[in-house]
């Protein structure tokens, strides 16, 4: 077990190359999911509450997207951002911000059908006392959310899990780039290949440790969330 | 003690009274719930609505309440057909809490009549001491007992500010003590001039509420009294059966 206790050398030494990949690794995932879940939770909350035509093939769609290869997403967000893309005129592939859109896609159907299934089964709950209260489209949706905040929570963190690990979209649209857009999962790949095992380890170590510590900060505000609001 | 509840006086525009029912009929399927209802609820003291298990009453709440919708027939609000009203209000049979505490769920209400956030407070304060919840404020309302929870059901319900209030079986599992304190609200908002149209299961209590009694058996209304005639002198065999005690199915 050398290569495991480099690795945590590695760690406790704050190596300032490994404290800026872990820093873009979070923000990327982070802004990711949030953006996501803009688009996510509005969608999820629409889909369990409207009837249309056609809802059911989204929803099943939807569902089914949720098993997305990042790799396909990575090539699809390529695709639109290369210079002869449609989005080719904005200029960020192999940006930071590319890699949040492809994570942020990566993520929405889960984000959106976990959101859609927690809002719908509350709707169906509430839906004889919030229409006996008279309360409107936009008031039922806000309701929905305000209540189900602490099981939205964990449509948060399914959707950073996803984030947090997947290697495929980074890599295609990030590039790899050594202090620009370099992460956790693209450099562990890379010095796998390289050989540099104890690098590698230490980071893995790092990118469980952080996911564990997000689950863990959540999972002490829902339970206090629940102790308060039931 | 009514301090609360409003009046007829205090409610601008149009009166959702009479409520009636046209040979209003409810299926749900091939089952008729309810067969050609045809009843008035005019304004005065409470309507109590009386009748076996599945006989209708809690449908017939929702229908007037404009909840569901008649397959046959139809029910008019003061004379219009809109069934969304912010007039009325009612307590289910099962009332379900709001994921917050138990003054959340009152301010919630409150909330959504446009009462000010400073005014909600007082208010909410003042209905959960009317029903006697005060010292539970801030418990998360799921967590309360059933009858702590119908008893907030009902002051979310008079925090709507309502013309007409239903209410289906209010006091099923409640003790003794807090039926009687039901009752005393339910008196007092009558009094105050709001209409209240009530299923119970209990006869002694129809007896001590009602102005009038709606009979129901198997989705039919059997008979329609004003309270002294029918308690002491039914018309139909299946009302007297009832009241002695006898099982109508
Ligand atoms: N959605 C539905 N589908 C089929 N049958 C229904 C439906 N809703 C109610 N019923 C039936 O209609 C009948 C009347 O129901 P309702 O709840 O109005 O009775 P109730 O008088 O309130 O009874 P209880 O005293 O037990 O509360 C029952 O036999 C019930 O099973
Ligand atoms: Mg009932």
């Amino acid at each position: 077990m050398s290569e495991g206790a480099s690795a945590l050398e590695l760690i406790f030494s704050g190596d300032s190359d490994l404290y800026s990949i872990v820093g873009l690794s979070l923000y990327v995932s982070l802004s990711a999911v949030a953006l996501a879940a803009v688009v996510g939770f509005p969608l999820g909350a629409f889909l369990a509450l409207v009837n249309f035509p056609g809802r059911s093939f989204v929803v099943v769609v939807l569902n089914a997207f949720m098993g997305l290869p990042p790799v396909v997403v990575g090539l699809a967000v390529f695709l639109l951002l290369s210079r002869s893309g449609p989005l080719g005129f904005l200029g960020i592939l192999f940006t930071p911000r590319a890699m949040i859109v492809a994570q942020a896609l990566l993520v929405l159907p889960i984000i959106a059908a976990l959101a859609r299934q927690t809002i719908e089964d509350l709707w169906t709950e509430y839906r004889d006392e919030l229409t006996a209260m008279r309360i409107g489209p936009a008031g039922r949706v806000a309701t929905l959310l305000y209540d189900a905040r602490f099981s939205l929570m964990t449509t948060l963190l399914a959707g950073f899990g996803r984030a947090a690990a997947e290697v495929g979209t980074v890599m295609i649209v990030g590039g790899n780039i050594d202090g620009f857009t370099r992460t956790m999962t693209t450099a562990i790949a890379l010095e796998t290949s390289k050989g540099d095992l104890p690098l590698a380890m230490g980071l893995g170590i790092v990118l469980i440790s952080l996911v564990i510590a997000v689950n863990g900060i959540a999972w002490g505000v829902r339970r206090y969330g629940e102790l308060r609001a039931g | 003690m009514a301090n609360f509840v409003r009046g007829e006086r205090m409610h601008g525009g149009m009166s959702d009274l009479p409520i009636a029912f046209e040979r209003a009929t409810v299926r749900a399927g091939a089952v008729t719930i309810l067969d050609e209802i045809t009843l008035t609820v005019s304004p005065g003291a409470p309507t109590l609505l009386i009748g076996p298990n599945g006989s209708g009453k809690s449908t017939l709440i929702k229908l007037g309440m404009g909840l569901i919708d008649a397959s046959e027939g139809r029910v008019t609000w003061g004379g219009r057909t809109n069934a969304a009203s912010p007039r009325r209000a009612m307590v289910f049979q099962r009332p379900i809490m709001l994921r917050r505490s138990a003054v959340a769920n009152i301010e919630y209400a409150l909330a959504s009549r446009g009462v000010s956030r400073g005014e909600q407070a007082r208010r909410a304060d003042a209905l959960l001491t009317q029903v006697g919840l005060r010292h539970l404020k801030d418990r998360p309302a799921r967590r309360l007992s059933g009858g702590e929870q119908q008893r907030l059901a009902l002051a979310r319900a008079l925090a709507c500010d309502p013309e007409v209030l239903f209410l289906d079986e209010p006091t099923a599992s409640l003790d003794p003590a807090s039926t009687k304190a039901v009752e005393d609200i339910v008196r007092a908002t009558a009094d105050a001039g709001v209409k209240v149209v009530m299923a119970s299961h209990d006869l002694g209590q129809a007896k001590r509420l009602a102005g009038d009694v709606v009979f129901l058996v198997r989705g039919r209304v059997a008979e329609q009294a004003r309270s002294a005639q029918f308690f002491v002198a039914p018309a139909t065999p299946e009302a007297k059966a009832f009241l002695r005690g006898d099982l109508v199915i």
